[in-house]
């Protein structure tokens, strides 16, 4: 059958419009340069005006493995992962069972190289002669692969209707405005785009209209966010140790850092180390902060195990360090590219003896920033380890987003003291609670005083940092990091609470889950209105409190199995513990509406 | 107490800074009595006086084990920093990349350093990071009663450990293949070889690696066990006398004969003067330092002196181009302006 033939027999150009309102899948192999052009679209589709997401859903390889990127546009905004109606098949190992998934009415886009497609009737097809338009392209013959991806951008352009000026724009800003990489590239898509025009006729539904709902915004992903928050937060000191979903962070701290924090004669103000492990790294960070730099490190799952001793160590010697965990799935190497919340309890109470620690859980790229620069804060006012939770997500997907405030305080680097001070104080104890609130002072290493000097230890100490072990000194330091502990919960970013005047039921959850959850109170909003709060942070303060007493029933819904933030919120308010119920689940992937909508229906329904 | 008051009650003699000897203790040692490794502090404490110390200029830092115990007992008015088991070196290259103008004066033992810490250590001299990093080596675990380290000689018996079964790790050999600069082995008992070894490793731009042969009187004393005081006094074989002058005029290094004395130029611009006994050795040889300790071990003696040394490479904080201590950046310098961001952003739109 020819794929005219085909088209007809499906018949749907009788189906009424669908407009900025769709998900479309690019199926490709890891390592073929997709990228690019997946990205191309994205921002071909954000230049319009269209609220847009785009995630990478790969394996852990370099090259042939399957790999999809997931495009959602949505003229309401939502922007959660919801299962395509369109497909670009240009991975033969996977172009069957991509072809089986798609619902009923859907696209496949496929490269017509491709053999033994499944047949569907009730699906439009659309080949691509991807050969035929590539070939005679003046391109190096190893960047064919790589350019041959841009079919597909110039037929789906035509397919949704792009504007082919649009796409010339999003390639320039995709390749940094080199225009030779532009021209070639954009060769291709033209002639793509003209072969589609002359040779397919529209037969699905799928369209694109120009919006303004993206005017001003910026597109990021979170750990460049992250990293550019650091880099106004002051970091000085970064050390990390390569981990899947964590490098890019450090990758983009080392591109920005030297073109925003060279000093007035050109001299770097930071210093980057890659580290032999994640345990060296946290040593690296511990050390830059006791003596005073501010320093951060990133890691996913694994690196936090080995970095569990010197964690420990900095809650008790009371050291400040920052601590981004890009979560990832499971133990080990278990999914390394997949997404979870799945580090929330081990992060939060990671140590030997008692061990808390605050642990912030930003969910767009607007808090990852302003998390990045609050973190380092909140760490040295603290004098302590903090943690910033992201996820795979968050981390290595592109998010649209409000341009970043500039941070809206000045640095705030806790309570130090000068030669001076201790000149005036006629000296100091370093771990004695002067103000009440569990924060002691500390000095430096190079004050110019002869009182400045203490001892730091991971042993047990008194006041006056000596070494002890007199049950009643250990008693009375570990009491006080519980009130300091208690001072925190004032100072880390507050919930973000929609209250609904007349829900019974609440939600409660945390990073980017936000997103599913949000399209599925709008969805509910008569089945089922819910009250929202956001929590931000750990620990929680009175807000989370009120609440939960607010409300009849309250859901913690997360991202990993055994409902981790669910245990933490009963074992903070154990006189909530039965109203607050756990709506948990872990696959790898990001939540979608669908699902949340219909879990909460069923927990309501089986009451 | 741990912060001493400079005295100023008692006539005592001042150094250049207006410091007692005094004024460079420690808190009162735990160690056991005749502990080899209360010898090394003392002589810290004295070298600290000697060379006009500003202790405030100083870090002191240490790993875990009876070794890294022993930071808390010089250097008074110093920061100190007692990290974790074998994990020292990430801490001070940590503070030492938030202030670089820190000296540096790190201890641990041999089965922090050759055991648990054996890859810190290794990365610590890889990245040159400017510091003095001694190690008191028994050979033997002595906080937790008396098992063999990584440094225990092979058939050495014990009461509590039985026999080992296992070659040493030289931790000197293990220096110089990674990269270290300055590779010296001294015996805890020798007080002025090592002093003055202290004293031209402070000057030393990059790590400078002390291997100090410290007896452990209570579990590994042995007379017949190469780390006992009984035997490194019979079989300390110096590799050279050392004197050392600080702020002396440069002297042209020339090629070692046999019994010659010269004389090495350090980074601060003072000289170490270096006897040369044997009559094939130069300690700027990579090879030649190997072989000798090869040789060495073969024979069960242990050399002492500056086995090794090699200013040409960088230190950490050159490599890094680090101007202003990180720890002393203004606000300003911290924070790029408003104007930085909206700019940056530009590009994301």
């Amino acid at each position: 059958m020819s794929v005219l033939e085909r088209q007809q027999e499906a018949g749907h150009a009788t189906r009424s419009p669908v407009i900025n309102d769709f998900s479309l899948v690019v199926a490709t192999a890891n390592g073929t340069g997709s990228q690019t052009a997946n990205l191309t679209l994205l921002r071909s589709f954000f230049k319009m005006g269209i609220p847009v997401h785009g995630k990478n859903i790969f394996p852990s390889n370099i090259q042939g493995l399957p790999t999809w990127y997931h495009i959602r546009v949505s003229h309401e905004g939502y922007i959660a992962r919801k299962p395509s109606e369109i497909l670009v098949a240009f991975n033969p190992v996977t172009a069957a069972e991509d072809i089986q998934e798609l619902p009923a009415g859907g696209v496949c886009l496929y490269n017509a190289d491709l053999k033994n497609l499944p047949k569907r009737d009730d699906l439009v097809f659309y080949p691509i002669p991807v050969s035929e338009l590539i070939a005679g392209v003046d391109v190096p013959v190893k960047r064919k692969p790589y350019i041959a991806n841009m079919a597909y951008v110039g037929v789906v352009a035509w397919m949704l209707g792009v504007p082919l000026e649009v796409v010339e724009e999003a390639l320039g800003a995709q390749f940094g405005y080199r225009q030779k990489l532009v021209e070639s590239n954009l060769q291709v898509v033209r002639r793509a785009h003209e072969w589609a025009s002359q040779n397919l006729r529209k037969q699905d539904p799928y369209r694109l209209e120009p919006m303004n709902k993206t005017e001003g915004l910026i597109i990021m992903t979170g750990n460049e966010a992250g990293a550019l928050g650091a880099v106004f937060g002051g970091v000085s000191v970064a050390a990390w140790y390569p981990i899947t979903p964590s490098t890019s962070f450090m990758d983009a701290l080392r591109e920005f850092l030297p073109k925003l924090r060279k000093d007035e004669n050109g001299k770097p103000t930071y210093t980057v180390i890659q580290a032999e492990d994640e345990l060296a790294a946290a040593g690296m960070v511990m050390g830059a902060g006791w003596a005073g730099a501010r320093a951060l490190t990133s890691t996913s799952g694994p690196g936090i195990s080995l970095m569990a001793e010197f964690v420990s160590y900095g809650y008790f010697a009371e050291i400040p360090a920052v601590i981004w965990d890009i979560q990832r799935v499971g133990p080990s190497t278990g999914l390394p590219t997949r997404t979870s919340q799945g580090d929330v309890s081990f992060a939060y109470t990671l140590g030997h003896g008692d061990t808390k620690h605050p642990v912030l859980f930003p969910s767009s790229i607007e808090e990852s920033f302003e998390f990045g620069w609050k973190s380092l804060d909140l760490a040295e006012v603290l004098q302590t380890p903090v943690f910033v939770l992201s996820d795979l997500d968050l981390g290595m997907n592109n998010w649209m987003g409000r341009p970043f405030d500039y941070p809206t305080e000045p640095l705030q680097r806790g309570k130090v003291l000068s030669a001076t001070e201790l000149e005036a104080l006629g000296g100091f104890a370093r771990y004695k609670d002067v103000d009440g609130d569990g924060i002691p002072y500390r000095t430096l290493p190079g004050t110019p005083h002869p009182l400045a000097a203490y001892f730091t230890r991971g042993s047990g100490h008194n006041e006056q940092a000596q070494y002890s072990e007199r049950a009643e000194d250990y008693e009375r330091l570990m009491a006080r990091l519980a009130r300091k502990f208690d001072t925190a919960r004032n100072l880390v970013p507050a919930p973000a609470i929609e209250q609904h005047p007349s829900a019974r039921v609440g939600i409660i959850a945390y990073g980017t889950t936000r997103y599913a959850i949000e399209e599925a109170r709008d969805r509910l909003a008569q089945q089922l209105p819910t009250s929202f709060l956001r929590l931000r942070a750990l620990p929680i303060n009175q807000a989370v409190r009120d609440f939960v007493a607010a409300h009849e029933r309250v859901y913690v819904i997360e991202l990993n199995r055994d409902g981790q933030l669910h245990g933490i919120l009963q074992n903070e308010m154990p006189e909530y513990a039965t109203r607050l119920r756990s709506v948990a689940h872990l696959d790898g992937l990001p939540l979608t509406a669908e699902w949340v909508k219909t879990r909460l229906l069923s927990e309501e329904a089986g009451l | 107490m741990e912060n001493p008051m400079p005295s100023d009650r008692i006539p005592l003699k001042l150094n250049a800074v207006g410091l007692s000897k005094k004024d460079y203790d420690g808190a009162a040692s735990t160690l056991c009595k005749g502990c080899g490794h209360n010898s090394i502090s003392s002589q810290i404490v004295q070298v600290g006086y000697e060379l006009n110390l500003r202790p405030h200029e100083i870090i002191k830092l240490s790993g875990i084990g009876c070794s890294s115990k022993s930071p808390a007992y010089f250097l008074g008015m110093s920061h100190g920093f007692n990290a974790l088991h074998g994990r020292m070196p990430s801490v001070a290259t940590g503070a030492l990349l938030a202030n670089h103008t820190l000296k540096a004066i790190g201890v641990s033992g041999d089965g922090d350093t050759g055991s648990i810490g054996m890859g810190q250590f290794k990365h610590l001299m890889r990245r040159n990071v400017r510091m003095v990093y001694i190690v008191e080596n028994n050979g033997v675990y002595g906080l937790t009663k008396g098992q063999f380290s990584a440094t225990a000689e092979e058939g050495l018996e014990l009461k509590y450990a039985g026999q080992n079964e296992f070659p040493p790790v030289d931790l000197c050999m293990e220096a110089i293949i990674a990269g270290a600069g300055f590779v010296a082995r001294s015996f805890a008992g020798d007080a002025k070889q090592v002093r003055e070894l202290i004293k031209a490793a402070l000057s030393f731009r990059g790590t400078a690696v002390l291997d100090i042969i410290s007896p452990c009187v209570t579990f590994n004393n042995e007379d017949d066990s190469p780390k006992s005081y009984g035997y490194g006094t019979k079989n300390e074989k110096p590799l050279h006398e050392l004197g050392f002058i600080p702020f002396a005029k440069e002297i042209q290094i020339e090629p070692m004969e046999p019994g010659e004395l010269r004389t090495v130029k350090l980074h601060d611009g003072s000289l170490i003067s270096l006897r040369n006994l044997d009559a094939d050795y130069d300690p700027t040889n990579k090879l030649a330092a190997l072989e000798r300790l090869i040789r060495a071990q073969e024979t069960g003696e242990f050399i002492t002196g500056l086995i090794y040394y090699n200013p040409t490479r960088p230190s950490l904080a050159e490599v890094e181009e680090l101007d202003t201590p990180l720890a002393q950046l203004s606000p300003e310098q911290l924070r790029p302006g408003r104007e930085k961001l909206e700019q940056f952003l530009q590009a994301y739109r």
